[in-house]
């Protein structure tokens, strides 16, 4: 009697244990901190709450470098997550891993997930997408550089607050600002991302040879050409004036303008959020200034931010469960929710849809400027985005060589040339070992 | 009589030695022959191609004049580290041993600075000093001082100095405080009767006598200065602007972690290696020669 009841004590565990209904773990490694980290979980437990077979577990690894370096130490100790968010610096040095990344365009294919790449904002995927056309990384949190002004600024200066559209307006209205007694008349974050990086697309001219480096790891830099070298000669001249303050490589001049300190600004999108809840200025969005004679400006505006790598070196069953993660993350809604509530932009056309029909953007035009920007016209074998080896050291050579020219150390050609000179070598390296 | 402890056993000093032992290579020893190999190789970050390259990392640095203008980065910091670590502490020790009233109060005071992190000393010295937030700042602004370290190599390299020196002073001042302390009352009350003032006391009895401890804490903060004051720039100018405050141990963080580059930064960690072994060899050769125990 006693038997026969255990045994069945022991048939009943084995079929009501948890084991029986295991589900299998996606680990996701980001770097969302604060209240983006917040999103982010929202997005694993919806995605959890939805079905029953996978679990995502997604992880904060510290900053993006942190995060990029905890993973490769992690799959050199053959322990890789399946899934890894790399900022967009990083693209290159991940596509070159070829033995240590699948293409997610594989994933989705292995997994039969169905799969359209045509459905992503073009400027956004393009980013991701090798020439052949397969998306190589999932787009997860993409910006665009903005130009921001302070309106209240505008107006105690006697100007209406209207955005100059062009950098001839716009030193026009420097100048005004700093004689009626602005301090800081403008400001920037990101140097190389907005100066060099968005500037080249917004102008259509190349950052580097092969596409930007899209076409092959044997690229070089070239930006110094005469519209580079003008425009930063422009950028030193204003901060001889007073007319540019410099506040720092990332993001430091954010809080410059959200303090009411600069009256103008250039930053990431994603720098809205901060600006509104520190409440202090009246401000609003717009377009990047561009220099009117240059043929084709303005042409489309290129993207910042993080995409989603999904790591070699796991079961066939657990990349089932990445790619219905991504095809749950491709959904409209979805997009939409993260869209509104992070200030991103939306990764498909769908998505984009859906937000503009809830009438979002009547409330929020800023949100809309940013697509704006990036879908101004069909992106260029320049506007498409950039992949450098190695490129987290090749910005910071021509944000140094930056640097020297707002201290007023060097000259913008002799700056420019060195930084193509040390960013080439850069390049070099990377190319001998990517081989 | 000296009384000896002689281990009549074979094995047991070696197996009460073994875990220090142990821990030295593995945490210290093993690392190191990693990185000299690596230094030798050329690598992608995730380690699917490796190749043997030689002496070809060292040539590149040694032909970047970057690196080499790293190198007087390194020499100016820590010079400025150490001088004024030491200077500063030595006053206030000396300051110090003086008080009669309360002294145990400023003693605390004085060491307290010691128990914060370096990264937390940077982010505190990097709000006082905050282009435009930082109080003193606002004070040097209204004295017309254009201060802004973001973009003034040369702010940014004070900035980073008083951190790094100030987290430092309560260890250099506690030990020149012992030292101070057990220097024999007489030969300072001799001088005294003799008639010599305070400062030819200092100078020609307190600071010889002193001497085993300035040579102790010179070695210590030179050290310092290269390794420990990471931190230190890490939160603050993370070597900028324009490489202004970019010295070697923070190039070989910023190479091999954030930019993935094994080789290069494996080649620039045995170069540093060489130096610091280099730079302690020559202060016991020649300064020691100096101090008088």
């Amino acid at each position: 009697m006693i038997m026969k009841s255990f045994a069945a004590t022991i048939a009943a565990a084995v079929l009501f244990s948890p084991a029986a209904y295991a589900q299998t773990e996606v680990q996701w490694w980001h770097s969302m901190g604060g209240a983006l980290g917040d999103r982010v979980n929202e997005l694993a437990s919806k995605f959890n709450a939805s079905q029953k077979d996978y679990k995502v577990v997604a992880t904060y690894k510290g900053q993006y470098p942190v995060s990029m370096t905890a993973a490769i130490a992690a799959f050199r100790a053959g322990n890789a997550p399946h899934i890894l968010q790399v900022f967009e610096v990083g693209t290159a040095t991940m596509m070159a891993a070829k033995g240590a990344i699948v293409p997610v365009a594989k994933v989705m294919a292995d997994a039969k997930e169905p799969f359209n790449p045509k459905a992503y904002l073009p400027t956004v995927a393009g980013y991701y997408t090798d020439l052949e056309g397969n998306m190589l990384s999932f787009p997860f949190n993409s910006s665009t550089a903005l130009f921001y002004i302070n309106r209240g600024a505008f107006k105690k200066a006697g100007l209406e607050p209207k955005a100059p559209r062009t950098w001839k307006e716009f030193t026009a209205t420097a100048e005004k600002l700093k004689a009626s007694g602005q301090e800081c008349v403008y400001t920037t974050a990101w140097p190389s991302w907005v100066h060099i990086e968005n500037f080249s697309a917004w102008h259509n001219v190349p950052i580097g040879t092969k596409q930007n480096g899209m076409g092959g790891f044997d690229t070089q830099f070239t930006v110094n050409s005469p519209l580079h070298v003008r425009h930063l000669s422009m950028l030193g001249d204003m901060a001889k004036k007073g007319l540019f303050t410099y506040a720092g490589r990332t993001n430091q001049g954010d809080a410059k303008f959200s303090s009411g300190e600069c009256a103008m600004f250039t930053g990431s999108a994603s720098a809205q959020g901060g600006i509104k809840k520190a409440g202090k200025v009246d401000w609003s969005a717009h377009f990047l200034p561009y220099h009117d004679d240059v043929k084709g400006a303005p042409q489309n505006s290129i993207i910042g931010g993080a995409s989603l790598w999904v790591m070699s070196g796991r079961k066939a069953e657990e990349y089932k469960g990445v790619a219905k993660f991504l095809a749950f993350l491709s959904r409209p809604e979805v997009q939409m929710e993260w869209h509104t509530g992070t200030g991103y932009v939306p990764i498909t056309m769908a998505a984009y849809e859906l937000t503009r029909k809830s009438g979002y953007y009547d409330k929020e035009p800023g949100a809309e400027t940013t697509i704006k920007q990036l879908t101004n016209k069909t992106p260029t074998a320049n506007s498409k985005g950039l992949r450098f080896g190695n490129f987290v050291q090749g910005r910071e050579v021509i944000e140094e060589e930056m640097e020297a020219v707002f201290a007023g150390k060097k000259g913008a050609k002799t700056a420019l040339d060195d930084a193509v000179k040390r960013g080439n070598e850069i390049l070099r390296k990377f190319e001998a070992t990517a081989k | 009589m000296e009384k000896r402890v002689v281990f009549r056993s074979a094995w047991l000093p070696y197996a009460l030695l073994a875990p220090q032992i142990a821990v030295t290579i593995v945490f210290f020893f093993w690392p190191a022959v990693q990185g000299a190999w690596f230094s030798f190789q050329l690598q992608d970050p995730f380690g699917l191609h490796t190749q043997f390259v030689g002496l070809q990392n060292f040539e590149a640095l040694f032909a970047s004049e970057h690196y080499l203008a790293s190198f007087r980065t390194t020499a100016v910091f820590s010079v400025l580290v150490a001088f004024f670590g030491l200077a500063i502490s030595l006053v206030l020790a000396t300051m110090a041993d003086r008080v009669l009233r309360g002294a145990l109060a400023y003693k605390t005071l004085l060491i307290w600075p010691y128990a914060v992190a370096p990264a937390v000393a940077g982010v505190l010295w990097a709000f006082l000093f905050a282009p435009s937030i930082g109080v003193v700042t606002y004070v040097l602004k209204r004295l017309g001082i254009d201060w802004n370290w973001i973009i003034h190599g040369d702010q940014a390299m004070l900035l980073v100095v008083i951190a790094s020196v100030w987290k430092q002073i309560s260890y250099n001042f506690l030990f020149f405080l012992a030292g101070l302390q057990s220097i024999p009352r007489s030969l300072i009350e001799a001088a005294a009767i003799d008639g010599a003032g305070p400062g030819r006391r200092f100078w020609t009895i307190v600071f010889p006598l002193l001497s085993p401890t300035t040579f102790f804490l010179l070695v210590v903060n030179i050290v310092y200065a290269f390794f420990d004051t990471f931190g230190v720039i890490d939160a603050t100018t993370q070597g900028g602007p324009a490489q202004a405050t970019q010295i070697l141990v923070y190039k070989v963080y910023y190479d091999g972690v954030k930019a993935a580059d094994l080789g290069g930064s494996s080649a620039q960690s045995v170069i540093l290696m060489f130096i610091v072994i280099a730079l302690t060899a020559l202060q016991f050769r020649f300064v020691e020669r100096r101090v008088q125990y």
